[in-house]
């Protein structure tokens, strides 16, 4: 092997014990140096990404299927070019989800992507456990590119790319010990359970904000702290993550109004002043500007890490994919994961 | 019908209303039994040798959602009390006649009417004739009647005609579209969950309705403290309001929906331990009434779907009295409960004559090895569909001979 294909040889286990999981169907159940393998692996195609020919050949030949059942615009171009990049055939599938029936559609996929020997599926859906579900019925490894309420690990890991990159220069880029607030609909938000995991896996002090009526019960057992004032859970952050208003959801639920969600919930300049003066702004995308983000805090250079997590995006699917079909690929030392998972 | 031949059941122990099961024989004539205790076989008597096993009623199942002879067969069980959730609903004379009439001659349903048309909770049925084809209570089905007016009509009426009210607890405002209990495990799986309140302020309701009605009202499921504490306090109240349960929520905390596993989907939800906990208290003491199986067999076009999607129950009939006996064997109930819980309680609930073994009841008959072992396997039930959350489980207790009426029916496990 050379150098440029492990380039950490030595800091983890030799071969699939680095990463002896079959898919990637959420944090929960990676263990830290399982994500720290993730996040280093990345480490590689951010150079390369940023290189006028960004193209590896590790996966020619091999067949990708992007199957979203859930539309996505963002995610599925990250995980696209991933694989393009590395070199392999990627379809994608969108599969518009019918209100009936839709559970029988699903394993009928299932079997057919089967069928057609795909060497890696990434799958949206929009119901909690599908992808899992998915994943059970299928040979080839299977990518959660989020799934209902549940998870969705590939942005967890590129919020950790990301967060890692921008406080290197600060403390050698260690996740361990930063205060992070994530503010938003926690209850409905597969991006905050994933983060959530990863981050306090990771060993940062998490904190999550959101109105009672969108912070799910019991969410103090997964070790975080909840706020329901934005501006105290602020108070010396490291980094400010927010997530979308689900508008669609809330209209008369569970905030009266868009203008009264940002009175209370919204990042405006004067309340990131309360986080520490080199706070990370980051926000998953697609943002309401004006609602759980200002423009003027979206945009602010140097703070602002909005568009470096895209960037992070596609070198973390394209450590996942890469990783994933080693086996597959017959590389030395990596075997058929024993857990089926 | 033709009427079974004389039948002894000898060297058996004996379970009676009352008092530990004693050594005995019990024989039948026409169908019924005529002698229990020291009863010699006559000659011509079909003689069974119960070897020391328990010789109990045939099970009353409470509750269940449809007519699954081969399992409620295996289980024990001679007589159910069907739900009025069928396709078309038992809401008209007719279907109720139909539903009476489908399980004769080896195994009777006792169909509950439709408290409203189409079970959708706005207009109450033609009740009174459906009792007279054959309805021996009233159900709001798989959900709750969420207009307090009708809700009360619905009581008053049923009190006129000495029907007993079967209601689903839950308020569906706070449970929504929700398919778990709200806690820490709802909220690692992302699922959509309803707080567990959502029961008690349900029961809170229908007891005040009842007192006003004076009706009498069958809470079908009470799975949490506070409800049960409702209960509890209105039976010391003097209030005809009894309390069924599953044995999923005796057994089972929503841990079991760990991994997402669409077998352990319940209406009501699995909930916390420490409900589960009250409601092994609430068996010991007498606050639950009734345990039912809450049959209900589901293939994988009903469950092998994302847990949200899938459809709500179990397939319980044959761990109904396997399950039941495991609170025997933890010293929660005694034996002589345990077949008032599955048997004479629900015969009582519904006005029947049955659930229990008395000279002149109908010869429905189980016998019971209460200890021998066997594993539960969804690939092989007697059920329809293999739905069960006990997968794989290893239980106690398994049904040896069975008789409908002194005929015997289902293979058995002899």
């Amino acid at each position: 092997m050379t150098s440029a294909e492990t380039p950490h040889a030595g800091r983890y286990p030799a071969g699939s014990a680095a990463f002896p999981h079959r898919g990637l169907l959420g944090i929960a159940g990676l263990a830290p140096h399982e994500i720290l393998f993730l996040l280093d692996e990345a480490e590689q195609w951010v150079g390369l990404n940023r290189q006028p020919k960004k193209r590896a050949d590790r996966l020619a030949g091999l067949t990708i299927i992007n199957a979203f059942f859930e539309n996505s615009t963002r995610t599925l171009l990250s995980f696209e070019i991933a694989g393009k990049r590395l070199g392999a055939d990627v379809v994608n599938m969108a599969v518009a989800q019918s209100s009936v029936k839709k559970g029988e559609t699903l394993i009928d996929t299932a079997m057919t992507l089967n069928a057609m020997h795909a060497d890696a599926i990434v799958i949206r859906h929009g119901s909690s456990g599908a992808v899992r579900l998915i994943a059970d019925k299928v040979d080839c490894p299977v990518l959660n590119a989020g799934d209902g309420q549940h998870e969705h690990p590939t942005q967890a890991l590129l919020d950790a790319l990301t967060i890692r990159h921008a406080v290197r220069p600060r403390n050698g880029g260690e996740i361990g010990g930063l205060t992070v607030v994530i503010c938003g609909d926690i209850l409905h938000s597969r991006v905050a359970r994933s983060n959530i995991l990863c981050l306090t896996s990771l060993g940062a002090d998490v904190r999550v904000c959101a109105p009672p009526a969108l912070m799910p019960t019991g969410i103090e057992r997964m070790n975080v702290t909840p706020f329901h004032d934005f501006d105290a859970a602020l108070e010396g952050a490291d980094v400010v993550m927010m997530l979308r208003l689900q508008q669609e959801r809330m209209q008369g639920q569970f905030i009266p109004s868009p203008r009264e969600y940002r009175h209370l919930y919204g990042l405006t300049l004067d309340r990131l002043a309360k986080a520490r003066p080199d706070a990370l702004v980051m926000h998953p995308g697609p943002m309401n500007r004006g609602v759980e983000i200002d423009s003027n805090v979206a945009d602010l250079i140097g703070r602002s890490h909005i568009t470096r997590q895209v960037e992070m995006g596609v070198a973390m699917r394209m450590a996942c994919l890469d990783v994933l079909t080693r086996t597959a690929r017959g590389m030395e030392g990596w075997v058929m994961a024993e857990n089926g998972r | 019908m033709s009427v079974a031949p004389p039948l002894t059941i000898i060297n058996g122990l004996l379970v009676l209303p009352h008092g530990a099961p004693r050594p005995g024989a019990l024989r039948s004539e026409d169908g019924r039994i005529v002698a229990l205790g020291d009863v010699a076989p006559e000659s011509g008597d079909r003689v069974i040798d119960a070897r020391g096993a328990l010789i109990a009623p045939g099970l009353v199942d409470f509750g269940v959602f449809a007519i699954d002879k081969p399992a409620f067969h295996f289980g024990g069980i001679t007589r159910a009390a069907l739900m009025p959730d069928q396709s078309p609903p038992l809401d008209r004379p007719s279907s109720v006649r139909f539903a009476a009439q489908s399980g004769k001659p080896d195994f009777w349903v006792h169909p509950m009417a439709a408290a409203t048309r189409g079970l959708e909770g706005a207009e109450l049925a033609e009740i009174a004739l459906m009792r007279q084809a054959g309805a021996r209570a009233v159900a709001t089905g798989r959900h709750w009647i969420g207009d307090s007016g009708t809700m009360l009509r619905l009581l008053r009426y049923a009190a006129m005609l000495d029907l007993v009210v079967v209601s689903h607890a839950e308020d569906e405002g706070l449970a929504g579209a929700a398919v778990a209990t709200a806690g820490e495990m709802a909220t690692r799986l992302g699922l959509p969950s309803a707080p567990a309140e959502a029961e008690a302020l349900a029961v809170a309701r229908d007891i005040a309705l009842a007192e006003m009605a004076g009706a009498r009202l069958h809470l079908r499921q009470v799975t949490t403290a506070a409800g049960l504490a409702l209960v509890r306090a209105a039976k010391a109240r003097g209030l005809a309001v009894t309390a069924g349960i599953t044995p999923a929520h005796f057994m089972l905390s929503d841990i079991a929906v760990s991994d997402f596993r669409t077998f352990a989907r319940l209406s009501p939800p699995l909930r916390a331990e420490a409900d589960r906990q009250a409601v092994l208290a609430a068996l010991a003491d007498g606050t639950i009434d009734v345990i039912g199986s809450g049959h209900d067999p589901r293939g994988p076009e009903d469950k092998r779907l994302p847990f949200a999607d899938a459809e709500p129950g179990m397939a319980g009939a044959e761990t109904l009295l396997p399950l039941t006996l495991t609170l025997v064997r933890d010293g929660v109930i005694d034996i002589t409960r345990a077949f008032d819980l599955l048997a004479a309680s629900p015969a009582r609930l519904l006005g029947v004559t049955a659930g229990v073994l008395a000279e002149g009841a109908e010869a429905d008959i189980a016998v019971i090895e209460p200890e021998r072992p066997w594993i539960v396997d969804s690939n092989k039930m007697a059920a329809s569909a293999g739905n069960t959350p006990f997968d794989r489980q290893p239980v106690q207790g398994r049904v040896i001979a069975l008789f409908k009426g002194a005929a015997p029916v289902g293979s058995g496990a002899a």
